[in-house]
C-alpha cells in the first residue's frame, strides 16, 4: 500500500490527475502493479486491451468507492472495496469475451487479477475513501493512464524487438531484415526479456527523475 | 514465428499434456508439482506476486516468513475454490440453473480467500502463539497478493481435478517461495554493492529477477515426455 500523501487533499481534480502521471506515476514512483506489467507486454494490442480496462476498473471504482465513503464502516472497507472492484472486473472480462475472445483467452487470467491490482485497491484506499467524488474520479483516471503510460513503452519495445512489428502491423523491410535469416530475439517475448525491459523502462525514468529533483533543490 | 508459439505453447500446457502421456497417479501428482513450482514458477514465468516480492526481499528472514506464509495459503486456498468451482459452481449450472460460473468464480474465489486467511490468522493465534508471532504480519499482507488468486484461476484454466490442485496450489506457493528466499539472499549481498541511483531499489531487483527467470528456463527440457 503506498503512503498516504498528506497534501492530498487539497488537490483540484486536474492537478490529482497529473500527479498520478508523473510525480506519483504508479510503475516506476511506487512500483505497484507490475505484475500485469510484465506479463500482458508482449504484445501492444493486448497492452492496450488490458490498460483500457485498469483504466476503467480505477476510474469507476474510485467514484463508487468516493461516492459511498461517508456509509461504509471502517472496519470492512476493503472487503467492500474489493466487492466493488470485483463487479468493474466482471463487466471488463465479460466485454473482452464477447469482442476480442482470441486475446481473451491468452490474458483472461491477468484481467481477473485487476482484482487484486495493488494500483486499484492502492488509490482507493490512499485518496477515494477520503475524498470528494470529482477528485477521487480524476485520481483513479490519472493512475490509470500513468499505468498504461509505462506499459504502452514497455509493449512497444517487446513486440519490436521480439516480433519485429508494432500492433501486429509487418513493418515491410524492418520486419523482413529483423526476422529475417530465421533469426528471432525470443527472449524479448519470453518471461525475462520482460524483467529486462521493465527494470530499463524504471530505471531510466527513475534517473531522470532524480536528477530533476536535485537540479530544482540546487536552484534553491 | 513459429518456434516462438510453440515454446510459449509448451509452457502453457505441460499439466495437460502430463495427463495424457503418464497414466501412473502418483508420477503424475509429482510432475504436477515440479511443474508448478520450477518449469511453470508462478513468480518467474507468470509474474505473479510481484509487488509482495519486491517489498518483502529486503531480508532473509522476513522473506522466509512471507515465503512459508504464501505456500500454507495458496495450498489450502487452491484447493477450497476448486471444491467450490467444480463441486458447486459447475454441477449447479449444469442443472440448468442460469448462474456465470466463468464471471461468478472472480467474486467467490476472493471472498474465500480473504475468508481463509482471516480464519487462519484466528487459528493459529489459537493453537500456536510462535507461528503467529512468526506468521503474523504477513497473514494480512496475503489478501492483496495475486499469486494467491492467481494460483485458483489458473487451477480452473488448467482443468485440474480436486486432489491434483490441492498438489498444484502447493506447489506454487514453494515456487514464490523459492523464489524470494533465493531473492532475499542475493539482496543481502547486494548491500555492498555500489548501484546507480536511478537503478536501486526496484530497477536492480527487477533485472536480478530477470537472470533469474533466464534459469529456470533450463528446467524447462526437464519435464517433456
Amino acid at each position: 500500500m503506498p503512503p498516504a500523501n498528506s497534501n492530498q487533499a487539497e488537490l483540484s481534480p486536474g492537478r490529482a490527475a497529473i500527479a498520478q502521471l508523473w510525480h506519483e506515476n504508479p510503475i516506476f514512483r511506487q512500483v505497484l502493479g507490475i505484475c500485469s506489467a510484465l506479463a500482458v507486454t508482449n504484445r501492444m494490442f493486448n497492452t492496450l486491451l488490458m490498460c483500457g480496462g485498469l483504466i476503467w476498473a480505477t476510474t469507476m471504482s474510485s467514484l463508487t468507492v468516493s461516492l459511498l465513503r461517508n456509509y461504509t464502516p471502517q472496519r470492512v472497507r476493503i472487503m467492500v472495496s474489493v466487492l466493488i472492484i470485483a463487479v468493474y472486473v466482471i463487466v471488463v472480462d465479460i466485454t473482452m469475451r464477447a469482442f476480442f475472445p482470441d486475446i481473451h483467452r491468452d490474458i483472461a487470467a491477468y484481467v481477473g487479477l485487476i482484482i487484486t491490482n495493488c494500483i486499484v485497491l492502492g488509490r482507493l484506499e490512499a485518496f477515494a475513501s477520503k475524498n470528494p467524488t470529482l477528485p477521487s474520479v480524476a485520481d483513479g483516471f490519472g493512475a490509470g493512464l500513468g499505468y498504461s503510460f509505462v506499459l504502452m513503452l514497455v509493449a512497444v519495445v517487446r513486440e519490436l524487438l521480439g516480433f519485429g512489428t508494432l500492433f501486429g502491423f509487418d513493418l515491410g523491410g524492418f520486419t523482413g531484415w529483423w526476422t529475417g535469416n530465421n533469426y528471432q530475439w525470443v527472449i524479448m517475448i519470453m518471461p525475462p526479456g520482460a524483467f529486462f525491459v521493465l527494470a530499463v523502462v524504471v530505471w531510466v525514468m527513475r534517473g531522470y527523475a532524480l536528477r530533476k529533483e536535485a537540479a530544482a533543490e540546487g536552484g534553491k | 514465428m513459429t518456434d516462438m508459439m510453440t515454446i510459449l505453447a509448451q509452457t502453457t500446457d505441460t499439466a495437460e499434456a502430463l495427463r495424457q502421456t503418464d497414466p501412473s497417479m502418483m508420477t503424475q501428482m509429482v510432475l504436477i508439482l515440479l511443474a508448478a513450482a520450477f518449469t511453470e514458477n508462478i513468480l518467474l514465468t507468470r509474474f505473479l506476486g510481484m509487488c509482495p516480492f519486491l517489498a518483502v526481499s529486503r531480508n532473509l528472514r522476513s522473506a522466509t516468513g512471507m515465503g512459508l506464509a504464501v505456500v500454507f495459503v495458496t495450498t489450502g486456498t487452491v484447493f477450497l475454490n476448486s471444491l467450490l468451482y467444480y463441486k458447486v459452481l459447475v454441477p449447479i449450472q449444469a442443472a440448468g440453473v442460469p448462474i456465470p460460473a466463468e464471471s461468478l468464480k472472480l467474486i467467490l474465489f476472493i471472498v474465500i480467500i480473504a475468508a481463509f486467511v482471516q480464519f487462519m490468522e484466528m487459528l493459529i493465534e489459537r493453537i500456536s502463539l510462535k507461528l503467529y508471532v512468526a506468521l503474523g504480519i504477513f497473514l494480512p499482507l496475503i489478501t492483496v497478493n495475486c499469486a494467491i488468486l492467481g494460483a485458483s484461476l489458473f487451477m480452473v484454466n488448467k482443468d485440474l481435478t480436486n486432489a491434483e490442485s490441492l498438489v498444484y496450489g502447493f506447489g506454487a506457493g514453494l515456487g514464490w517461495c523459492i523464489a524470494i528466499i533465493l531473492m532475499a539472499g542475493i539482496r543481502e549481498k547486494l548491500k555492498k554493492a555500489k548501484i546507480p541511483a536511478g537503478l536501486e531499489g526496484p530497477g536492480i531487483t527487477l533485472i536480478i529477477t530477470g537472470i533469474m527467470a533466464l534459469t529456470f528456463i533450463i528446467f524447462q527440457g526437464m519435464i517433456q515426455t
